[in-house]
């Protein structure tokens, strides 16, 4: 199997807070990886330093088989990462196909405007927003911003697509159209990591699932493993059943 | 190329042109010396506009590129008795030059701290000017009767300069619109919306806008010695003055930040109302208070100016106002 993404001891201190301590793990091309844990546990502060927004203090990130510790987030663009934001960031006073296209724009394939057209015009078919290309980012729902941000981050054609909590504050009928999105995203061969406390959801679509608590890695493994490790159900999952019943299927 | 075709830039360039050729039909001095002010503050707004209305950055001293350029061309023509297109280019490109070192030192800064440092750097340039005696430090250059003589003698150069202002205008509608339809203007606007957003999805956030900085400097440079020239000399005191910047940005938000036809409007309204204020016994000593509560009411109740606001009002006016 060809790793992906290696993330090697990153260590990342905001004053005298242990944002992430030692976090490492290996990712292999095509899978889901899903990453969850409590609230401030260091989910969002993994991804940007994995993009380059934050500096790691200590720790390297390889990328295709390429050192890009230290690299920019423009950098980590070009070669290949895309990411949503777990607040919505759209370009409000850009259409919603503007928005797409400079995902598809300044990514790794640097396309012209319109070449650019093309692309937003088909992930925005893809996410089921091309009835509202021509309005305004601002007049979008949540749950429509939301499917803005995964397509300016598949516009980009990317190889790494890193989700932060793009199910949240969805209803149940929207989840299941994004879970669908996300699977199909997977079929086109793009790895993702997916940060998500929908429990049901990350525990149906992931390959394998890394918890954090308090900067921490405090366990891996598929699924299954992860609904029934006591660690984890102590720091995150409380009830212990609880994890029989995210792994039911409907 | 069907964007070239696209009414946008035709309705602005329509409109410039019928604001120009006005004082030519009738060829009369009077007339053209109140357009002239309205073409160079097309230039200027719009000019301003790539970096305010595009970029979403505030600059408030604006008009130090517009003196510097017109200092660097009185120089030239002064000293080194240079044709006023060789003048109009240097002070052009010292202006972009300007830009371009300044861009590197200050547009890391955002919001506020941005715009109170272009005000540092125009106050500054001031004093360095005051002092730098080949610009004939307070007293400033002065130019001789007959620099004009190549040009006809001074009334045909007034207007050969008008002319010129002219062909500005109309150049800056299209550079205006050019750059918003071309990927660099997406990348500015892109800025604008989220710098940080913008940065990840790839684009190079210092790269984008020392380019739109230096695009919103030259032609004020330019238009900058075509002014001096005309008048005949230059001094500290009227090439630095902070307040050509300020009504400039009003004319931008009056006009629509962001918008190809914002700043000509803009420009046309602000000089025609500001013409009737300097020219009324009651208003004329408050002219500027005028324009400062002008642009109080602009930001609190029109922030996307007029053409912004029909454009909002009436999403198919989208097509035809670009
Ligand atoms: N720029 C910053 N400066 C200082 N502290 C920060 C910064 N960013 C994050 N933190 C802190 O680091 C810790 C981890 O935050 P992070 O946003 O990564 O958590 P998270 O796992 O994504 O949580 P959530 O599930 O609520 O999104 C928190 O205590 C947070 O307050
Ligand atoms: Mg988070």
């Amino acid at each position: 199997m060809t790793m992906l993404l290696q993330v090697e001891g990153i260590t990342k201190r905001f004053g005298g807070l242990q944002a992430l301590t030692k976090v490492t793990f290996d990712l292999p091309e095509g899978q889901i990886l899903g990453l969850i844990g409590p609230n401030g546990a260091g989910k969002t502060t993994l991804f940007n330093v994995i993009n380059g927004i934050y500096a790691a203090d200590e720790g390297r990130v390889h990328f295709r088989n390429k050192n890009v510790t230290g690299y920019k987030p423009y950098e980590m663009a070009r070669q290949g990462l895309a990411r949503t934001h777990q607040i919505v960031r759209p370009l409000n006073e850009l259409t919603v196909r503007e928005n797409v296209m400079a995902g598809a724009c300044f990514g790794r394939e640097n396309h012209g405007l319109g070449e650019a057209t093309k692309i937003a015009n088909e992930v925005l078919a893809f996410v089921k927003l091309d009835g509202k290309a021509d309005q305004l980012a601002s007049s979008l729902n949540v749950a429509q911003k939301k499917r803005l941000e995964m397509a300016r981050a598949l516009a980009a054609r990317p190889y790494l697509l890193l989700l932060d909590e793009v199910l949240a504050g969805l209803n149940p009928s929207e989840i299941a159209s994004m879970v669908e999105i996300v699977k199909n995203i997977r079929e086109q061969g793009v790895t993702i990591i997916m940060i998500e406390h929908v429990m049901k959801a990350v525990m149906n679509v992931s390959d394998r699932i890394i918890v954090l608590d308090y900067g921490q890695q405090i366990a891996e493994g598929t699924p299954q493993e992860i609904a029934n490790d006591p660690k984890v159900i102590e720091a995150y999952l409380g009830d212990p059943k609880l994890a029989e019943k995210l792994m039911e299927e409907d | 190329m069907k964007k070239w075709l696209n009414p946008g830039l035709w309705i602005t360039l329509l409109i410039t042109v019928a604001i120009g050729i006005w004082p030519i039909i009738t060829q009369e001095a009077a007339k053209r010396e109140v357009i002239f002010t309205v073409l160079m503050a097309i230039v200027f707004a719009s000019s301003l506009n790539i970096l305010l209305g595009y970029t979403g950055y505030v600059s408030f001293g604006h008009v130090v590129f517009f003196g510097l350029g017109g200092y660097v061309g009185m120089y030239l023509i002064k000293e080194y008795e240079a044709s006023i297109w060789l003048a109009a280019l240097a002070g052009g490109i010292a202006a972009g030059l300007l830009a371009f070192l300044l861009g590197k030192a200050i547009l890391k800064l955002r919001g506020a701290y941005f715009a109170l440092v272009t005000i540092g750097v125009n106050e500054a340039m001031r004093a360095f000017v005051n002092n730098f005696q080949p610009f004939g430090g307070p007293i400033g250059l002065e130019l001789n009767f007959k620099v004009y003589k190549p040009y006809g003698g001074p009334a045909d150069a007034l207007w050969m300069v008008y002319y010129a202002t002219f062909a500005l205008a109309i150049l800056v509608a299209v550079l205006s619109y050019a750059v918003k339809q071309s990927k660099f203007g997406l990348s500015l606007m892109a800025i604008r919306e989220d710098e940080d957003a913008a940065e990840v999805m790839g684009v190079v956030p210092h790269n984008a806008k020392t380019w739109a900085f230096i695009l919103s400097a030259i032609l004020p440079g330019v238009v900058g010695v075509l002014f001096f020239f005309k008048n005949g000399n230059i001094e500290p005191a009227g090439a630095f003055r902070l307040h050509y910047s300020i009504e400039n940005l009003v004319m931008v938000m009056l006009g629509g930040q962001g918008t190809v036809l914002g700043p000509v409007l803009g420009a046309f309204g602000y000089q025609r109302l500001r013409g009737f204020l300097v020219t009324n016994p009651i208003f004329k000593n408050i002219q500027l208070s005028i324009a400062g509560g002008l642009l109080l009411l602009i930001v609190l109740f029109i922030p996307a100016g007029a053409v912004g606001w029909l454009r909002n009002r009436f999403p198919r006016l989208r097509r035809v106002l670009s």
